[in-house]
């Protein structure tokens, strides 16, 4: 009779058993926590509600939102396919696979909430046409192969998380920018709801992926560390090239390139602190235009500056639910 | 003599910017059964925030704990909430929370680990927020 005992070389090992009441690290509970907690599917946002809206934009007002919503589609099709799963395969700990898998599965719901918008707004042609335009675009192309590269090639899990980080949290905003700006013009407001739910959950995800980098990263040598950071940033530089004509061809017929550059260059800054590194555009370059900024954190008071009398002083947000068990007074 | 308490996870960015920021500062213990500190002056509390979508959960629980003790409460004097604006109304939560629930002014928000625009305005905000609470002693 055949052994079915008998260790099996060559095979994969038989992974543990997942167990969330004992953790190697607090913050895997602490963000499935948050990422299950914020689930949504676009059938939750009325889109149709922007449908008289949509019908006022200009036709190249149009191309140019589907153009950029297929971009923002291509990059969670590459994190949902390829990015979060490249991840796993180097998780620490059982319970980082499982988070990851969340955020696998989200992206698959972020790409698939474009299609929403798409056949709540558009004509079939049109969108046909802007995807045939995202695969044949050389810069999207540029951008996506930079990060497949090293998800792809170089089998170094900093290097993958770095990229990773990169696409969470800089590459998709050439693309957000667009839906803040029309939801600060009174535009499309319930899309921009739901690119807000992506926002909120891709800032999770950058969150989580560099926090990881930065565990790993602690193991490492000086020397080692320090041909980490140089690699990220030269990375960063090569994609900041790419987005920057990627973004000039899109925007440029409106007008709208420099502004749209001060977001990238804070979103840089914010990719580059959440793999613990200190940001690279000065402040005067990330000055975003404040229309979007309010678009992108209604209501949360964003100049808040007791010190110079901006806000008042004893701050009710319109956020409420924030009673504690935990409190005892 | 008055100083800065903060709360910074294993992410630490509230821990860079409190380096940035170049003050005497305590950090919190982030291990919830580590033993609680002791605090003699009147603080400014800096404390980023967790909350989900619906602002649940902002406050980290260690800042909740140190905030139940009414010793250290009594010299809790502002606080400052770190966040991120993509969570739109809930960007630095936690600072409003712990504002409201100890009546204590929200001094200023910031993002991850700040700007050096926010470094700047801190330290003179600061600066002028102890002159005065002395002042009026």
């Amino acid at each position: 009779m055949k052994d079915l005992n008998a260790p099996r070389p060559g095979l994969r090992a038989v992974p543990r058993a997942v167990n969330w009441n004992r953790l190697e690290d607090d913050k895997d509970l602490e963000v499935w926590n948050r990422l299950t907690s914020n689930f949504w599917l676009p059938e939750k946002v009325p889109l149709s509600n922007d449908i008289q809206s949509w019908s006022q934009l200009t036709q190249q007002e149009q191309t140019l939102t589907i153009r950029v919503f297929t971009g923002l589609t291509l990059l969670d099709t590459i994190q949902n396919a390829v990015g979060a799963p490249t991840l796993m395969a180097d998780a620490v700990t059982p319970h980082e696979e499982a988070v990851l898998s969340n955020v696998a599965f989200m992206e698959a719901v972020h790409a698939r909430s474009y299609s929403s918008v798409f056949s709540t707004l558009c004509n079939t042609a049109d969108v046909d046409e802007a995807f045939r335009w995202s695969s044949e675009n050389e810069h999207l192309q540029a951008k996506a192969r930079l990060i497949l590269d090293e998800y792809d090639a170089t089998g170094s899990p900093l290097r993958k998380k770095v990229a990773s980080v990169f696409l969470e949290s800089f590459l998709f905003y050439s693309g957000f920018y667009l839906p803040m700006h029309w939801s600060s013009r009174a535009r499309l407001t319930n899309t921009a709801d739901l690119i807000r739910l992506i926002i909120r959950d891709e800032a999770i995800h950058g969150y989580y992926i560099g926090y990881k980098f930065q565990r790993a990263l602690a193991g490492l040598s000086e020397a080692e560390r320090t041909e980490i950071k140089d690699f990220a940033f030269a990375l960063l530089f090569d994609l900041y090239e790419v987005e920057s004509r990627y973004t000039e061809q899109l925007y440029d017929p409106l007008g709208l390139t420099e502004d749209v550059k001060h977001f990238l260059h804070y979103n840089a800054n914010k990719a580059l602190q959440n793999l613990g590194y200190e940001a690279l555009f000065p402040d005067d370059a990330v000055q975003v235009n404040p229309a979007i900024m309010a678009a992108l954190s209604p209501g949360s008071d964003e100049n808040h500056d007791f010190f110079s009398g901006s806000g008042s002083s004893y701050v009710i947000g319109k956020a409420v639910a924030t009673e504690d068990s935990d409190w005892d007074f | 003599m008055s100083g800065l308490v903060y709360f910074s996870s294993g992410s630490g960015n509230t821990q860079r910017f409190v380096e940035k920021l170049g003050l005497p500062a305590t950090r919190l213990p982030i291990r919830a059964s580590a033993a609680p500190l002791t605090l003699e002056a009147p603080f400014v509390l800096i404390c980023p925030t967790y909350s989900d979508g619906e602002g649940r959960g902002a406050v980290p629980k260690q800042v909740i704990a140190l905030l139940n003790r009414p010793e250290a409460r009594s010299l809790l004097r502002g606080v400052i909430g770190a966040g991120n604006r993509n969570f739109g109304a809930q960007f630095a939560l936690a600072g409003s929370v712990i504002a409201r629930k100890c009546r204590v002014p929200l001094l200023y928000k910031f993002e991850l680990a700040g700007t050096q625009t926010d470094i700047i305005r801190i330290r003179d905000g600061l600066d002028l927020f102890w002159g005065r609470a002395k002042a009026t002693a």
